[in-house]
């Protein structure tokens, strides 16, 4: 191994390709049989974190940066002056078993700039990992993405082999995709997405007959979209991403704060601040969607096209449903607990146990973790400490953002002072 | 009445046996080498013994289920303070009640213990994560850690599944004694380590190890995206205790 011109690629290559978010390594069980390398669990592990907080769980490289496009929200586009590099399929072979032996990593997750045709570059995607499984006997986690435009065959190939595929969308209109990326058309993203959603459920099917019929894709597909690039309302990026679940069944939707790269007059110019606020809040409504049963209507709504943002999706909602509140812990059934901003899903849980055994007061309820400084006007427990009955949403959103901190306050602090003039005014 | 104990678990459960025997309510029971010496109780020595361990921890599963006793165990390899009486009082609870009350988190004790076990298991999971290896010359991946909590015998399967085909050592610094992989079996082995074994240096591993340890600092730097710079939530994910096992941490 020439360790000189690996490590130039590997900066180069790794550098293009960490704008990608996606980082999961979890949902795939590919277990260990005799005596090979590798062995996933379905637990995902996070190895290490970079220093702006994310982490590190797969070697996320693209094997080329070469590319053919001119998007222009993307680092790689044509137009750009930049270093160019490829791998060889040996090396990345090479590099991802080293670091995995090492405990570095959970496996390899690999992109592309595309060269040639998407066919070529898709056809060179699956060879490394066709040779990691095959040749390698390796069982740890491949993340390969699905080029726009790829053949149905290849897709079929790569599924074969690895345990998620993705196809990034990246603008979440149909109108700021033709402004950005001209050249790039909607239903390329579409068709090998809707090829391996359809895969999966075939493979499924058959497996319950067959038993050896062998994986496709196990953890699913993933998608991403930048936000902040055009501008998109929460709303608008929000159904697509309900839209995406939904038709096309993904494990995930990541949200990528729009990072500047370019001097293109369509796009925010560089300096501008990394819309992370904005991100944080989409995730949180992502899970309110995914895990704690909230439709995407009751979050975002002609009247609502945007998410608040000097408080979470959950409490933003509640706000306007004080109707439904308070809702009594020692009766309330599991859907109704998940709905108590400051309540996790974690405290649902402890909840419903631990009721069993006695009524809880809140004296139980702060030990076991659960967020009081938000959950407590909107619960009742065995106390007959019940004194917010008569406060206003604009009251408890006020007395809630005076007790609580959050690094993000500068963001909104205009917006803060202007609800606390109108609190005043209502005083008075 | 105060027990002193050999720091082992069946140690431990041997202790509950004769606690149970002498109708002790509320004993303290104490790891030897921890024990200062107490005038005003009286002090009894536990002697290890299998079969009375085994027949605490059998009872323990009917009464708690196999979830129930791994969270004794879990939190056992804590070795926090005091755990030993927090974990009698669980076991009292148990064996008391008729249900099962592993989730009664409103009882201190099962509450304790639940968030025990929740440290021991992320200190388990950080170590499957923080683990790094280093390829000596006589091809065995090495690795030293000094976890807060006595994981290493959690984290053996996951290694062994994961590793099958490579020869490897988790060497835990601050309870001298680690755990070795020959490609057949995991075992518990004591070392006589050189200080100088946290420097790579190529008296014992190969050049190219430390070629790749660049390789991956390099890859960790690259991947970073400067303009999202979080300091706060990058120590709270790596604090700083685990670094200098972190070889993109400490080239």
């Amino acid at each position: 191994m020439n360790f000189d011109r690996i490590k130039e690629k590997l900066n180069i290559l790794a550098d293009a390709a960490k704008y990608d978010v996606s980082c999961s390594s979890s949902g795939s069980k590919r277990q260990n049989k005799g005596k090979g390398l590798g062995d996933s669990s379905g637990m995902g592990i996070c190895h290490s974190y970079t220093e702006d907080g994310r982490c590190v769980s797969l070697l996320k490289i693209l094997l080329t940066n070469h590319c053919i496009f001119d998007c222009a929200y993307c680092i790689t586009r044509k137009s750009n002056d930049i270093q160019r590099a490829a791998f060889k399929v040996q090396e990345v072979v090479d590099l991802t078993i080293n670091f995995y032996r090492r405990n570095y990593i959970e496996g390899l997750f690999l992109s592309s700039g595309i060269f040639k045709s998407p066919d070529t570059t898709m056809e060179r995607l699956v060879q490394v990992a066709k040779k990691l499984r095959l040749e390698e006997n390796f069982n740890g986690y491949i993340h390969l993405k699905s080029i726009p435009g790829a053949s149905d065959e290849l897709m079929h190939e790569a599924g074969l082999y690895a345990d998620r595929l993705s196809v990034n969308i990246e603008i979440p209109t149909r109108e700021g995709l033709k402004l950005l990326a001209p050249d790039k058309d909607r239903k390329d993203f579409l068709q090998p997405m809707k090829k391996v959603k359809d895969e999966i459920i075939r493979h499924k099917s058959e497996k319950k007959i067959i038993k050896s019929t062998p994986k496709f894709a196990p953890a699913g597909q993933s998608t991403q979209m930048i936000v902040g690039a055009t501008n998109e309302t929460d709303a608008q990026v929000m159904y697509t991403a309900a839209y995406f679940y939904k038709k096309y069944q993904m494990k995930r939707v990541y949200y990528s704060g729009y990072i500047p790269v370019s001097y293109d007059p369509r796009l925010p110019s560089i300096g501008t601040d990394v819309p992370l606020l904005r991100e944080n809040r989409l995730y949180q409504a992502d899970w309110l969607m995914r895990f704690y049963g909230f439709s995407i209507e009751e979050l975002l709504n002609k009247e609502h096209p945007n998410l608040d943002s000097d408080v979470d999706p959950k409490l933003g909602w509640a706000l306007r449903n004080l109707h439904l509140f308070p809702v009594d812990v020692n009766k309330a059934d599991k859907q109704m607990l998940a709905r108590i901003p400051g309540l996790g899903m974690k405290s649902v849980y402890k909840i419903l146990g631990a009721r069993k055994y006695r009524n809880l007061n809140w004296e139980h309820l702060k030990k076991i973790g659960v967020a009081l400084n938000r959950a407590k006007y909107f619960m009742v427990c065995n106390s007959k400490d019940w004194e917010k009955k008569d406060l206003s949403a604009m009251n408890i959103k006020s007395l809630i953002l005076q007790n609580s901190s959050s690094k993000f306050r500068n963001t909104y602090n205009n917006q803060l002072n202007l609800f606390d003039k109108q609190d005043a005014l209502i005083q008075y | 009445m105060i027990f002193i104990y050999d720091a082992s678990f069946e140690g431990f459960l041997s202790a509950v046996f004769m606690a149970y025997e002498y109708k002790c309510k509320q004993p303290k029971i104490v790891k030897k080498e921890k024990f200062m010496g107490d005038f005003f109780e009286e002090v009894e020595e536990v002697i290890t013994s299998e079969e009375r361990a085994t027949r605490v921890w059998k009872k323990l599963n009917t009464k708690c289920g196999s979830r129930g006793s791994q969270q004794i165990y879990w939190a056992f390899l804590s070795e926090l303070d005091e755990i030993e009486n927090t974990l009698f009082q669980y076991i009292q609870h148990a064996l008391a009640s008729t249900k099962d009350i592993t989730k009664d988190y409103a009882h201190p004790a099962i509450l304790k213990v639940a968030q025990t076990v929740k440290q021991v298991g992320r200190e388990k999971h950080r170590m499957d994560a923080f683990v790094r290896f280093r390829k000596t010359k006589d091809a065995i991946y090495f690795a030293t850690v000094e976890p807060d909590f006595n994981v290493l015998p959690l984290n053996a399967k996951h290694f062994k599944n994961r590793y099958a085909d490579q020869k490897w050592c988790i060497y835990d610094l601050k309870r001298n004694y680690g755990i070795f992989y020959d490609l057949e079996k995991v075992e518990i082995i004591q070392l006589d380590l050189p200080a100088s074994i946290l420097e790579t240096s190529t008296d014992f591993f190969t050049t190219e190890e430390i070629q790749f340890q660049h390789l991956w600092k390099n890859y960790f730097d690259s991947t970073n995206i400067k303009s999202r710079k979080n300091t706060k939530l990058h120590q709270q994910h790596v604090p700083k205790r685990y670094w200098k096992y972190l070889s993109e941490k400490y080239l």
